[in-house]
């Protein structure tokens, strides 16, 4: 009966709106292709041009946010590009990283659910270390601990790509089975920080940091330096993984290696190689991220997860293992959400903006379905 | 190999001996506290056995990737939840229906029992059916990978719904107070007896619809486009109302477990539906249990619920006060590394799924020929009867 009533409704309502929106699509390839690009690129211009002359300081958080997906996102992209799979443990090994980097300039661990145990010495007693550079924060303390973090997430992931994703790949399992791994060891990754360092969120340095007024003309913004900080990293980050694709050898076998691995391996490409060094360039950058992600919010555990919505979206709106398109899509990404959720907005009466906070991170999922709808390959992405 | 046979009654003895044996020795032998606990056990792993079947039509059977299981188990609990209940009185409580007491329009057989309940669970099936009848327009096209991140993201929406629309369910406090099934017709201290009883009556219904479903042709259609699309299509399937007919069927059934759980509960909240819980323990018992089975499912069901209660349990005993204070975070550990290496170690499962296209061959016309070229058979494979 169920059945029955499914068919009927299908025949009735669904696949004439898909035929049509098929038949357009074969006889218009095209045309479709552009009008998804460029919907998208309207909307969100039209989005920025509106909200930058009312709100103009929630764009630059935005952008801020944003610099800091890109870092996550660029890694996620190129192992989803490079090894053809979701990988849902990304947002969880970010955090991971901001934990290491914590724990290299503090030496603190959970000894119970209350308090905390300090080793004798680490990063932060050296002299100086914690004193502030310029106008920042933190002091070179910080930018050991995230070096540190880089090369322990590098580690730790070509690890696990040594002891885990490699006997799959051996075995040709599906990208289900890698999707699903790598959900578990999202757990996996998540219990080891509840458990080192508890569930009570923390930050780097306490107390309340002064922002700067700029004023651009037309409207003010305020900006703590370590913000611009973070956005400078990120710009200077997607612009050494831009070089090192495709101005370097490396580059070129792992683009070679997201066109088409067949061809790549009989064209005499180390496939495994490639990998390896796709783990240790995503595993850098998401360490990185994780790090200004703690500066500019806080260390807590269950950030991650929460965070791998956006990653993903940015990832698909940018196109799959697209460096440039994961930076474009994280700047879209961040802006519209903190954008939807701090401006007014209402139309005939009805209040439209701002969204309630708690569905910050959906409108990174409403992005990324309009865009698998309109646009499967992305902005930057080869064509599917 | 011999080894590798026993390990599916191994795991299985080793669970319901750790599952019997803890509360006992922490109760001082008490037969009657111990009772209580393996029922309370096994009533959750009835439910939860529910919702892997479910998830075993999507996955196992159909090859939908479907990570947003939180969402139709939500949506399930809620509906029964606003089903069941009396309309919503004071003003700090807000909720959409309270049905509970214009269900119950029999004016016999105090149809206030049972009759809610009923309605409450077909609504949420069907309730569960229509989300993922919405999704799959959009999404069911999509790359397995596409589908499976969509999912997830559409679950966490939906909680963000919950979570926000202070008038739809009472926002963050959830529901609490949910009538039961036949709850006053016994007394307080045998109804956990009648609610397991129910329980596991909805997961054998659940069972037989889900075999006799999976060996009918239409069944055999979800298994064939689960292996390879293309041939499917070109044998004159619709490819794309299978998949969506096999998903919204899978997803009917998660929306049953959300009802008998938030009977069984009698209150729910949104932080039960979060993806680490209510999405990745579905599949790991379904991967631990061997998808694509259905009797695997049940079994994965008891054995990782098994290790949840255990760990649990083990608060009881004397340990450092390190672990003492993380054993949540130790249990997660647990289930995390189990999936990885259920899944690199054996991923068929612990009962691998049946390589057969039907009961008959073998008993109605002998043993299948087996020519040089027959493929060799796995060797946990029972011989045909």
């Amino acid at each position: 009966m169920v059945q029955a009533i499914v068919q009927i409704l299908i025949t009735t309502f669904v696949e004439p709106l898909t035929k049509a929106l098929r038949n357009a699509r074969e006889r218009y390839p095209a045309l479709f292709d552009i009008l998804g690009a460029a919907a998208i690129w309207l909307i969100f211009a039209a989005l920025v041009l509106w909200a930058i002359t009312s709100e103009a300081q929630l764009v630059v958080i935005g952008i801020i946010v944003g610099s800091i997906l890109a870092l996550g996102a660029i890694g996620l992209t190129l192992i989803y590009g490079i090894m053809k799979f979701a990988n849902f443990a990304h947002g969880d090994t970010m955090m991971l990283g901001a934990y290491v980097a914590f724990f290299v300039l503090t030496g603190t661990v959970a000894r119970t659910a209350r308090e905390d145990t300090e080793l004798p010495w680490s990063i932060g007693s050296l002299p100086g270390a914690l004193e502030p550079i310029g106008k920042l924060t933190f002091g070179y303390g910080l930018i050991i601990g995230t070096l540190v973090a880089a090369v322990v997430i590098a580690l730790f992931l070509v690890a696990l790509n040594h002891l885990v994703y490699r006997p799959l790949r051996k075995r040709g399992s599906s990208i289900v089975v890698f999707a699903v791994t790598s959900l578990g060891l999202a757990m996996v990754t998540r219990a080891l920080m509840l458990i080192i360092w508890g569930p009570d969120p923390r930050v780097y340095v306490s107390g309340i940091h002064i922002a700067d007024k700029y004023d651009l003309g037309f409207t003010t913004i305020t900006l703590k330096a370590d913000q611009i900080f973070m956005f400078a990293v990120a710009i200077v980050l997607t612009v050494l993984v831009y070089f090192l694709l495709f101005r370097t050898k490396l580059g070129k076998a792992m683009r070679a290696v997201t066109d088409n691995p067949d061809l790549a391996r009989v064209s005499g490409i180390d496939t495994e190689q490639v990998f390896t060094w796709t783990w240790v360039i995503g595993g850098a950058l998401v360490a990185v991220a994780g790090v200004l992600l703690a500066l500019q919010t806080q260390l807590n555990p269950i950030l991650g997860f929460v965070l791998l919505l956006p990653l993903f979206a940015s990832t698909i709106l940018g196109g799959i293992g697209s460096p440039q398109g994961a930076l474009a899509g994280a700047m879209i990404i961040g802006i519209s959400q903190e954008v939807s959720v701090g401006i007014d907005l209402s139309i005939g009466g009805l209040e439209i903006l701002p969204l309630a906070p708690a569905y910050k991170f959906s409108v990174a999922v409403v992005i990324m379905i309009f865009t698998l709808l309109v646009r499967p390959q992305g902005l930057f992405g080869a064509k599917a | 190999m011999k080894a590798e046979r026993l390990l599916t009654p191994l795991s299985f003895l080793a669970i319901t001996a750790a599952v019997i044996i803890m509360p006992a020795e922490r109760s001082g032998w008490n037969f009657d506290s111990v009772i209580s606990f393996l029922t309370a056990f096994a009533t959750t792993v009835a439910i939860f056995a529910v919702i892997t079947l479910g998830l075993n039509v999507q996955w196992g059977y159909t090859g939908v990737f479907n990570f947003g299981i939180a969402g139709f188990f939500m949506v399930g609990a809620y509906t029964a939840a606003v089903f069941t209940k009396s309309p919503a009185e004071s003003e700090f409580v807000r909720y959409i229906g309270g049905f509970g007491d214009s269900l119950a329009f029999l004016p016999f057989l105090d149809s206030g029992q049972w009759l809610p309940f009923v309605f409450g669970s077909v609504a949420a099936a069907l309730m569960a059916g229509a989300l993922a009848f919405a999704l799959s327009i959009p999404t069911l096209r999509l790359r397995a990978d596409y589908l499976a991140i969509s999912t997830i993201g559409i679950a966490e929406l939906l909680r963000a719904v919950v979570l926000e629309e202070r008038g739809l369910v009472n926002s963050a406090r959830g529901l609490i107070g949910i009538p039961r099934p036949f709850h006053d017709f016994f007394e307080p201290d045998d109804y956990k007896f009648v609610y397991f009883g129910i329980a596991v009556l909805v997961l054998i219904v659940v069972f037989v619809a889900v075999e006799r479903g999976i060996r009918s042709p239409w069944g055999r259609v979800l298994r064939a486009l689960r292996e390879d699309e293309l041939t499917t299509a070109a044998s004159g399937k619709n490819v794309f109302g299978f998949k969506m007919q096999g998903f919204i069927f899978g997803a009917m059934i998660m929306g049953i477990g959300g009802s008998i759980y938030a009977y069984e509960r009698g209150s729910v909240s949104p932080d039960t539906f979060t993806p680490f819980f209510a999405t990745f323990i579905f599949w790991v018992m379904l991967m631990v249990g061997g998808s694509g089975n259905n009797r695997g499912a049940i079994l994965g069901a008891y054995i990782v619920w098994g290790i949840w209660t255990i760990s649990l349990q083990l608060q009881g005993y004397d340990m450092p006060e390190f672990v003492r204070s993380r054993i949540f975070f130790v249990r997660d550990l647990l289930i995390g590394s189990l999936i990885v290496i259920v899944l690199l170690l054996r991923p068929a499962g612990l009962i691998p799924e049946e390589r057969k296209v039907s009961l008959f061959i073998g008993r109605d016309t002998g043993p299948r020929p087996r020519g040089p070229t027959a493929e060799p058979q796995p060797p946990d494979e029972p011989p045909p009867d």
